[in-house]
């Protein structure tokens, strides 16, 4: 039984009694932690605004003997603001913390995780940039750092490389792209093949400085099924809200 | 451990929220003390509160013996306002207030992307029914200052304002009887945008 401090972004929340909260944080060193927030629903609680999801929080935790921590103290770092009043980009924000609740382990900190998703908040914050892509890109890359990531360079089936074969599909369940002979999943254009290329080379931030480039839907589809074909579930904040 | 009566007793005690099994025991136990004429009287309020409350058919408050409810078949309210709210008792609290003489709309819940509720899940397509029919001039949107409700309230917004609506929403800022030094960031922010000249 101890206090710890540590800093997190507040993935969810669920209400709990009368005037409390579980909140889900997924902190820098102590991987996801699940705390309550005694009285956080009333509207004199010192807690206030400051574990509301997507807020960047300092925070102050009580870990006893349950498995729920306690949040003593929090101080807000950041709280978004340009992602939660913009409809646009709240949702794309909501999708980054749906993706991470859901690759986080309980008290195991992943700190590439971590810095990646509080980057991707940031980015998503800029208000010059276009929202369109940050949430793919953010599926893609996290892709990568489960281990999954996809074969974009050669057949996933039969391993010939691109421009022996032409690759024209893309399976995630076979490993990635395909070619013609061992195609499966959906189809892929050159453009769409390319984009995603350019996101896992090293090039993202160019990817999002500009307009959505040529392929950006279809690579937008194509990361989110990727995504949900990994986690086996569909992923809630995109699709319940896609008419938004 | 117990049988018969009593035990179906804790068991349905024990399916409403926020009653565990030790609480659940002790309600009926306590049932099993009062005398039989108060026992009666509450299996009747459950019984009559089941038959006689519906949602109102125009706005989906609790509706009393009738397809509208009070504030809806009252014409002394003004039917140019509507407070949008996510559920009936968020009407209760308005309404405490004294200060909104106009009628209501209840959501039945606010846009909650991580649960995988949207639009379609929420009483917003009757809402636009309530506006095309005319008499609408303003809207003010209640819904909870949380993410969810603000999502919800940039929703409505979006929707009402082609329409010629007026799109309001409830002021954010810091609680009568609260200390500045507590206040949030995003509360402080905004109740600095917010801020009102004082009239002397």
């Amino acid at each position: 039984m101890s206090l710890f401090r540590d800093t997190g972004v507040v993935l969810r929340t669920y209400r709990l009694g009368e005037a409390d909260r579980i909140i889900v944080l997924l902190t820098e060193g102590h991987g996801k932690v699940r705390a309550v927030a005694k009285g956080v629903r009333r509207t004199l609680s010192k807690f206030g605004a400051r574990l509301e999801p997507l807020t960047h929080v300092d925070v102050l935790l009580w870990q006893g003997r349950s498995d729920l921590d306690i949040v003593n103290q929090v101080e807000v770092l950041d709280t978004f603001r340009a992602v939660r009043e913009d409809l646009a980009r709240l949702p794309k924000g909501l999708a980054l913390l749906e993706v991470s609740d859901q690759m986080a382990q309980e008290r195991h900190p992943d700190h590439r995780l971590y810095a990646m998703l509080v980057g991707a908040l940031r980015a998503l914050s800029d208000p010059g940039s276009d929202p369109m892509l940050l949430a793919p890109a953010f599926f893609l890359k996290a892709l990568v750092l489960e281990g999954a990531a996809p074969v974009l360079d050669a057949c996933a089936a039969c391993g010939e490389p691109d421009g022996v074969v032409d690759l024209v599909a893309f399976d995630l369940v076979v490993g990635g792209a395909l070619c013609r002979a061992h195609r499966s999943g959906r189809p892929m254009s050159p453009a769409a093949l390319e984009l995603s290329r350019r996101i896992l080379g090293g090039d993202l931030a160019a990817v999002l400085a500009g307009p959505p480039p040529p392929g950006a839907d279809e690579v937008a589809e194509l990361a989110t099924e990727a995504m949900e074909v990994h986690l086996d579930r569909r992923i809630r904040s995109v699709r319940s809200v896609a008419g938004l | 451990m117990y049988t018969g009566p009593l035990r179906a007793l804790i068991d349905e005690l024990g399916r409403l929220p926020g009653i565990g099994p030790k609480s659940a025991q002790r309600i009926a136990f306590h049932i099993l003390k009062v005398p039989t004429e108060d026992a009666h009287r509450l299996s009747d309020a459950i019984v009559v509160v089941k038959e006689r409350t519906t949602l109102c058919e125009q706005c989906f408050n609790v509706a009393e013996g009738g397809a509208w409810c009070a504030i809806c078949s009252d014409d002394q309210r003004d039917g140019e306002v509507i407070c949008v709210v996510e559920d009936p008792r968020d009407i209760v609290a308005v309404e405490r207030t004294n200060q909104f003489h106009g009628r209501y709309h209840v959501l039945g819940g606010a846009l909650n992307p991580l649960e995988g509720i949207g639009p379609d899940q929420l009483k917003v397509r009757e809402l636009l029914a309530r506006i095309d029919a005319g008499q609408i001039r303003e809207a003010i949107v209640c819904t909870n200052p949380n993410l969810e409700g603000e999502a919800t309230a940039m929703y409505v917004a979006r929707l009402l304002t082609p329409l010629g609506v007026i799109v309001s929403r409830l002021a954010s800022g810091l609680p009568v009887g609260g200390d500045l030094e507590y206040a949030d960031e995003l509360t402080l922010g905004r109740a600095l945008e917010g801020r009102r000249r004082i009239e002397v």
